[in-house]
């Protein structure tokens, strides 16, 4: 059975070039970077590459780098070492109804440490309008957060817009790259934000490794104490192996971005404009010019995602769904919902992700397996039933 | 490990008695989109037995499965049989549901019995049969 992975927005696989750097820190080269001999010297000297990769892929400057564990370390830390390093000067927070988790769940622990939470809505694309940033924007505001883009429905937040506001009423603006950095351009000088996270297992690095830029002369507190490390921003020794695979994808990503970029788009494209087209009731969700490459996701009416999703992986393709019943908390997609999607379209949700490897056969693969299996869910739903019977219940 | 048992996939890929009676004896529906699944029931009663299950269902994997174990176990009982099918049974039935499964998904044996006391409303109305 033909086998196609189309959920790179978990996790994209390692490319031979990224394990192949890797390997030797996972062999010879094991020394911990605050070593004072040869091994510590290697070991330095590949975190200091890293650096400069992961600094050069976001035009940031290498000593404005800080490497973790994750996008949601990166987030954690950003949130709550910008907010709690703020707090003197007040304790409102501001982010948007779409965070990650990481985010979101890190502003309500700031809310319950005492801050006050502002949420920014988003449009019927998942889009915030800046105008909305700065309504909400208080003379005791200490940390605004917005993503740069959607992993969910792809949209691309105005960053750079934002970014001009918060300098305005000089608030530290951090945001959350995970699903931008290495996929898109990103340039930190460029948008003009004062923090921006990023994960390596979302552009062909390692799961396990994040990074989280913090533009120079901005405060930040440690979430972890110990030793030195990072500048005493992030103590612990050093995922060496990781960080060293974090830069190659670094360097390959930005080396190789027009050509990604093109070809993602490419079978986005296709299956936003087809899907649709052979499988009436189902909406594109996410907007529809500015989002990422390889993000097609729709709202399939009348069923839901987890039956979806369990015979699409019966035909060998791998998928997400941001249903309630896909989710361990059984709670549809906030993502979806603060788009003012029902909760019973948002039931319906399907996720394609593109990654370099898809070809344009994987494409006609997902068009030739999809619409039996949304047929054949129909034909069972009592949703559908209703709506065949009535033309109630549709859209 | 996969997040279902073995037989609740084998129900979900090959689900038993999906769809509906014409003219049915009695009609149970459960649950809403807002928790993820629905459930209708529909059955055909002879000489105090279930003759006939059908069921439609809107939800997981495990809704399906377990509408169909449901509508498998129900077929050929006596009402009083049928109503004790209990979600507990329908789940050992299907060697088990994920733990945050159990109850959301496992509306089946609640779908039949409103069915079962639908039909006997009909009954006590002297509606049909």
């Amino acid at each position: 059975m033909r086998k196609v992975y189309l959920d790179h927005a978990a996790t994209t696989p390692l490319l031979p070039e990224v394990r192949e750097a890797m390997l030797p820190y996972l062999n010879e080269l094991f020394g911990n970077p605050s070593c004072l001999h040869d091994w510590g010297d290697a070991a330095r000297e590949a975190m200091d590459t890293a650096r400069e990769q992961v600094a050069q892929l976001i035009g940031a400057d290498a000593d404005e780098i800080v490497f973790t564990g994750s996008g949601t370390e990166s987030n954690n830390f950003a949130v709550k070492g910008l907010a709690l390093a703020q707090q003197g000067k007040g304790k409102h927070i501001v982010v948007s109804s779409i965070e990650h988790f990481s985010v979101l769940h890190s502003a309500k622990t700031l809310e319950k440490w005492g801050f006050e939470l502002t949420e920014v809505p988003v449009d019927r694309h998942g889009m915030v309008d800046p105008d909305d940033v700065r309504k909400r924007i208080r003379k005791d505001t200490v940390l605004v957060s917005i993503m740069h883009a959607s992993g969910e429905v792809g949209t691309i937040e105005p960053v750079r817009e934002i970014a001009r506001i918060t300098r305005e009423h000089d608030i530290p603006f951090h945001t959350d790259a995970v699903a931008a950095a290495g996929t898109i351009p990103v340039n930190v000088k460029e948008l003009g934000v004062d923090a921006l996270s990023l994960a390596g297992n979302q552009f062909y690095g390692p799961k396990g490794v994040g990074a989280l830029y913090i533009r120079k002369g901005v405060r930040i507190m440690p979430l972890l104490d110990g030793g030195i490390q990072e500048e005493g921003r992030r103590a612990g020794t050093e995922n060496i192996p990781a960080i060293v695979g974090l830069g190659k994808a670094a360097e390959l990503a930005k080396n190789d971005m027009g050509s990604r970029v093109k070809h993602l788009s490419r079978l986005r494209d296709r299956l936003l404009a087809e899907l649709p087209a052979q499988i009436g009731h189902t909406v594109v969700t996410g907007h529809p010019e500015h989002r990422l490459p390889g993000n097609a996701s729709f709202c399939v009416e009348f069923i839901e995602g987890e039956s979806m999703l369990m015979l699409l992986n019966s035909q060998g393709v791998a998928v997400t769904s941001g249903s309630a019943c896909t989710s361990k908390a059984l709670k549809a997609s906030h993502v979806l919902i603060a788009m003012g999607l029902s909760h019973e379209l948002a039931q319906g949700s399907v996720l394609f992700t593109f990654g370099i490897d898809n070809t344009e056969e994987d494409v006609d693969y997902v068009l030739e397996v999809m619409p039996p299996i949304v047929e054949r869910l129909r034909q069972m739903s009592p949703l559908y039933a209703k709506f065949v019977k009535t033309g109630k219940g549709g859209r | 490990m996969p997040i279902y048992s073995e037989k609740v996939m084998e129900h979900f890929m090959n689900p038993r008695n999906v769809g509906e009676i014409e003219n049915p004896d009695g009609i149970g529906e459960v649950g809403n989109p807002v928790c993820g699944d629905v459930m209708t029931f529909y059955i055909k009663v002879k000489d105090n037995r279930l003759e006939d299950v059908k069921f439609k269902t809107f939800g997981c994997g495990a809704a399906i499965a377990v509408s169909s174990m449901v509508s498998e176990m129900a077929i050929g009982k006596t009402l009083d049989e049928a109503r004790k099918i209990t979600p507990k049974l329908v789940a050992d039935e299907l060697d088990g549901l994920p733990k945050n499964k159990f109850h959301c998904s496992n509306l089946g044996a609640q779908a039949l019995n409103k069915a079962i006391k639908d039909y006997m409303k009909k009954q006590a109305k002297g509606g049909k049969k």
